[in-house]
């Protein structure tokens, strides 16, 4: 089955999502991410308020047997996050770009956007990757 | 059919207590407010407690049920005299805080062990009181820290770490407040000197070497490491998760290993407990012995003709307490009983057996599975548990399959450094039919895994229950068993 | 003596197939130079003669069994019920590792998750881990997972001076590593006083109770004052106490922590004990050590298996929450067969003699001449005594001359107390006991 990559986001290549709505953004990890980590348990958040580098940690998403930290594709400050996680982390398998999104954040410097990939250019890294 | 929760098979008014009756005239009690309102423990006769329980082990698999080549855990069978050694009266019924004077037996027993601990590592002296492996890793990293502490040398902070380590290597390392730097193996799974060299300056607190590694081999760069480190200004902590091959083999301390632990429930024959209680004393050098934890027996000679007595003492410039008390004693008692038993000829004499079942069992099975680093083993080596030609087979299939031809699986997916690992240590208390028994149900294994693979897929099928649903498990946290609610009456 | 099975004709018949010609040969990637070296260890020993030689060490200790021992201070003589070694001593149980395959491992998972069970019930508490190595470490962890509730941005540890010395030594030794800054002195004498040196720098407040010289703590409005600060409340306690006592949990604690050795443990002259943690569980994520969950299997049948395990050593490495990879299982078993043994009646059946007899002790001893109780304030199974000569010096007279193992001599763990004592009571120590000792007391004072 082909990975799902919407048109309406930016890609960073450790396969975090970000969809751009003026200076503010939301922030989720991709299909290709969510199927490689297999079924999600729980998902450790940051809180409002909180500022992160781009490419810093700011979550740990859990399977059964993995923990994988997930970065920031770019600075910012944690402005809301998807509370709903907590009783149902399943919904990052089951709509990673929808009811499985991590945080929304303040963009701090909007030209670091430009460092991230296009959903074209995501496709093709994610053939690179085999 | 599932055994019932203890709970479940609690009727109210039931007891299996037989307790005295008070005999004091009564003291009022504490205020209402301290009081505790209801206590919601079991209520069970002796005899459902007694089946219960027994039904409950029977649910589990054993060294004495079976061979447990449970990698890097020295599954090997534990000696029935530890047990009743470890259940005389007389050593266990004395409590911790008592005179030292009226513990002599205890002391001296202690003693003893710590001085053969010493003398197979090659160490100046040791300490019993870590608990288990883990926190004996925390201790020696602790000393080091300590060490360089004392030198006025605080900017050292980093300690090295092989990818082939256990997990426990860098979670100590944290824990002790140093930052853990993880260096990669060779293609022969030593240390790579090429990945150590950058890391040879003033920031170096340390390494942390298993020796064998994890993968079960001889590091053949040890010493050279140990050098360098020691050049740089670092010191070496030894993981002596794997001293089983060792005993009367080397001295750790004279590879340079500064300080080191021993798993007593591993390589000195002390039952794991179904996950505990272990110990893991600490063996140190000339330079960290005084940091050791304590309190450590100590002996002091008699005058002519007089007992030596004992006593309990901090060392010199000890890290401190890392436990209440003086360490897993009961445990310790076991050790005592299997070393003294032993002596010099006998460990050396398991040592060796441990590492010639090891290489028997990796020669029957070499080209059955992938065996990626092929060469002469210590106590263990690790095989792939993958086949060319049976494309949907991964290692836990194998390891569940294991399960139905009445073996404990290998330990799989350790080390992270070999895909699909299944990591096998046979222990030298298994006799050479049942290896070539278990060689032979893997070899079975590998066949079914070409015909038939839906037999390892849903495998087990013989044990008490079927493969578990983990992933509800971590997502539906039921940590507790809670009473159901009654449905109500109308 | 060994336990090798292999005859030296399978050895020959080993070598062979792997295909060296001498077990020495397996060993030639250890440098030669240091190959084979002299250990120097007593000759071996047969079955018969290591057993004897344990029993000398024994004839040379002072046990207490059949002795009337009044030493407690975390470690005390409780009555072991003979069903809890019977069970322990199944070898199914002990000679079992960690339950890392769940399916052959049920026995060893389901014992925990019972243990779990009582101890989330005795505490008051909703999740209980499998266990930590003893009271001291489950106090050194449960520091750690404070900071770790705070996310490290509160360094501070307020721990009540009446907590265990030992334990604050050990938590000590534990952290000197780390930013944590253990505040254990100069907070005050009363709870009110420990709650308000929590400041927004607190990551949480320790307190044991009954505390470490036995008396009973009031802890209401604790937890309120200590959440407004926004830390946790860490409360110690003797699980005995738990027959008769209000549990922390609903006095609000966030994690409730003890040494399980009461609990069909002994005393083993100091270990292995048994640290058992609890916590709420909104911070289950935090806690460290083992747990045991509840699933089912792909019939639908009901298991146990290992969970939470991304927060262990295993897997998290460096960034686990501690590097513990054990628990104490076979003493979280005898942990279980105790609590379940006694059950409801039996552990407040426990706890009241330990109550009524400490008490019945107490104003005896109260009334002797020369001899006085330390302050007036409710205790449970321990009590301070003030004594007309040095506790040293009393004590070897209660042994020599009558057979008796006093109290814990204060000056070994704090400075100047020379002549206090702190007595314990249980039920191990019958009227005829006490009365023993009251008119040792007496005669030694003379």
């Amino acid at each position: 089955m082909a990975t799902n990559i919407p048109a309406d986001c930016l890609y960073a290549e450790n396969h975090e999502w970000i969809r751009v709505a003026g200076d503010t953004a939301r922030v989720g990890i991709s299909d290709h991410a969510q199927d490689e980590l297999t079924d999600v348990v729980y998902v450790e958040l940051p809180e409002v308020g909180d500022s992160f580098a781009q490419g810093a940690p700011f979550a740990v998403v859990e399977s059964v047997k993995a923990a994988s930290d997930v970065f920031l594709p770019v600075a910012g400050e944690i402005i809301a996050i998807n509370e709903d996680l907590a009783d149902t982390p399943e919904a990052v398998n089951e709509e990673p770009y929808g009811k499985g999104w991590f945080v929304e954040i303040r963009i701090s410097n909007p030209d670091e956007l430009s460092s991230l990939m296009t959903p074209e250019a995501y496709a093709a890294y994610l053939e690179t990757l085999g | 059919m599932t055994e019932p929760i203890i709970y479940e098979l609690s009727v109210s008014g039931r007891s299996a207590a037989h307790l005295p009756a008070l005999d004091v005239p009564p003291s009022p009690l504490p205020p209402a407010h301290l009081l505790r309102r209801e206590l919601d423990l079991p209520e069970v006769s002796e005899p459902d407690l007694m089946r219960h329980y027994v039904r409950l082990s029977q649910l589990n698999y054993s060294v004495d049920t079976g061979m447990y080549p449970l990698g890097s855990c020295t599954m090997k069978y534990n000696p029935k005299v530890n047990e009743d050694a470890a259940r005389i009266p007389s050593l266990l019924n004395v409590h911790p805080l008592q005179p030292a004077e009226t513990a002599q037996g205890n002391l001296a027993l202690m003693y003893g062990l710590q001085q053969a601990l010493a003398e197979i590592g090659g160490f100046a002296g040791s300490s019993l009181q870590p608990a288990a492996g883990a926190q004996g890793e925390l201790t020696g990293i602790l000393m080091i820290r300590a060490w360089h502490r004392a030198r006025g040398d605080t900017r050292r902070q980093v300690i090295l770490v092989p990818d082939s380590a256990h997990g426990t290597n860098p979670a100590s390392t944290s824990m002790a407040g140093l930052r853990a730097v993880e260096i990669r193996s060779d293609d022969r799974g030593n240390v790579d000197l090429e990945a150590l060299a950058p890391h040879l300056n003033d920031q170096l607190a340390g390494i942390m070497l298993t020796n064998p590694n994890t993968l079960g081999l001889f590091d053949e760069h040890v010493c050279e490491v140990c050098r360098l480190v020691h050049e740089a200004g670092g010191l070496v902590y030894g993981d002596g998760a794997n001293l089983n091959a060792l005993m009367g083999i080397v001295k750790p301390a004279q590879l340079g290993i500064d300080v080191m632990h021993f798993n007593l429930h591993k390589t000195f024959s002390t039952p794991h407990g179904g996950g505990g209680p272990g110990a893991g004393p600490v063996g140190a050098g000339e330079r960290l012995v005084d940091y050791l934890p304590g309190p450590i027996a100590v002996r002091k000679e008699g005058r002519e003709g007089d007992q030596a007595r004992y006593t309990l003492r901090m060392p010199a410039h000890s890290i401190g307490r890392m436990k209440a008390h003086y360490g897993h004693f009961a445990v310790l008692v076991r050790a005592y009983t299997y070393m003294r038993m032993l002596g010099a000829e006998g460990l050396r004499a398991s040592s060796e057996a441990a590492v010639l079942n090891a290489n028997y069992l990796q020669a029957l099975l070499r080209g059955v599975f992938p065996l990626p680093h092929d060469r002469t083993c210590m106590h263990e080596f690790v095989l792939e548990g993958r086949l060319a030609d049976a494309p949907g087979i991964r290692a836990l299939d194998i390891a569940k399959r294991l399960m139905d031809y009445g073996y404990h699986p290998p330990t799989n997916y350790f080390p992270l450094i070999v895909p699909e690992a299944l990591m096998i240590e046979p222990t030298e208390t298994e006799s050479k039919q049942e290896l070539d028994r278990f060689a032979s149900a893997l070899r079975s294994i590998a066949e079914e895994a070409r015909r038939e693979p839906e037999l390892l897929h849903n495998a087990p099928i013989s044990a008490p229950v079927r493969r578990l649903d983990e992933v509800r498990a971590a997502r539906d946290l039921v940590l507790s068993w809670t009473r159901p609610t009654r449905p109500a009456e109308d | 003596m060994t336990y090798l099975p292999l005859t030296d004709r399978e050895r020959v018949e080993m070598l062979a197939r792997i295909g060296v010609p001498s077990t020495e040969t397996l060993f030639q990637a250890v440098p030669e130079e240091v190959r084979y070296p002299e250990l120097r260890l007593p000759a071996p020993l047969s079955e018969p003669e290591i057993l004897a030689e344990l029993r000398a060490l024994g004839a040379q200790n002072v046990a207490v069994t059949d002795r009337a021992c009044f030493l407690g201070a975390g470690a005390c003589n409780h009555f072991v019920p003979s069903i809890v070694a019977h069970i322990t001593s199944r070898s199914e149980f002990y000679t079992a590792y960690t339950p890392y395959q769940p399916e052959i491992s049920q026995g060893t998972l389901q014992v925990i998750f019972e243990y779990q069970t009582m101890i989330a019930r005795l505490t008051g508490m909703d999740v209980s881990n499998a266990s930590h190595y003893d009271g001291a470490t489950a106090l050194a962890e449960s520091l750690i997972m404070a900071q770790g509730v705070a996310r490290g941005r509160r360094s501070r540890a307020v721990l009540a001076p009446s907590v265990n010395p030992v334990y604050r030594e050990v938590a000590r030794t534990y952290l000197q590593g780390t930013d944590v800054e253990i505040i254990d002195e100069g907070c005050g004498v009363t709870p009110q006083d420990w709650a308000a040196a929590v400041d927004d720098r607190t990551a949480c407040l320790v307190v044991q109770t009954p505390d470490f010289y036995g008396r009973i703590l009031d802890l209401r409005g604790i937890a309120e004052a200590v959440h407004a600060r926004g830390a946790l409340l860490i409360v110690l306690v003797d699980p005995i106490s738990l027959g008769m006592l209000v549990p922390p949990g609903a006095l609000g604690a966030d994690i409730v922590i003890g040494d399980g050795q009461p609990l069909g443990i002994g005393l083993q002259y100091g270990g292995p004990y048994l640290g058992f943690f609890a916590c709420r569980a909104e911070h289950v994520r935090r806690m460290s050590g083992r747990v045991v969950g509840q699933t089912v299997d792909v019939e639908g049948k009901r298991g146990f298996v290992m969970t939470l395990v991304t927060r262990e050593q295993h897997i998290r490495r460096e960034k686990a929450t501690s590097n513990i990879c054990t628990n104490q299982g076979l003493n979280v078993l005898a942990a279980a067969v105790y609590l379940s043994a006694l059950g409801r009646s039996g552990l407040s059946q426990v706890a009241n003699l330990c109550y009524q007899r400490a008490h019945y002790a107490a104003s005896a001893i109260d009334a002797l001449p020369g001899y006085s109780l330390d302050g007036d304030g409710l205790f449970f199974k321990e009590f301070v005594v003030h004594c007309p000569l040095p506790v040293q010096e009393l004590n070897r007279r209660l042994l020599d001359e009558f057979d008796i193992i006093g109290g814990l001599d204060l000056s070994t763990v704090e400075a100047g107390r020379e002549r206090d004592m702190l007595v314990c009571v249980t039920e191990m120590n019958p009227r005829a006991q006490i009365d023993r000792l009251v008119a040792a007391l007496a005669e030694v004072a003379k």
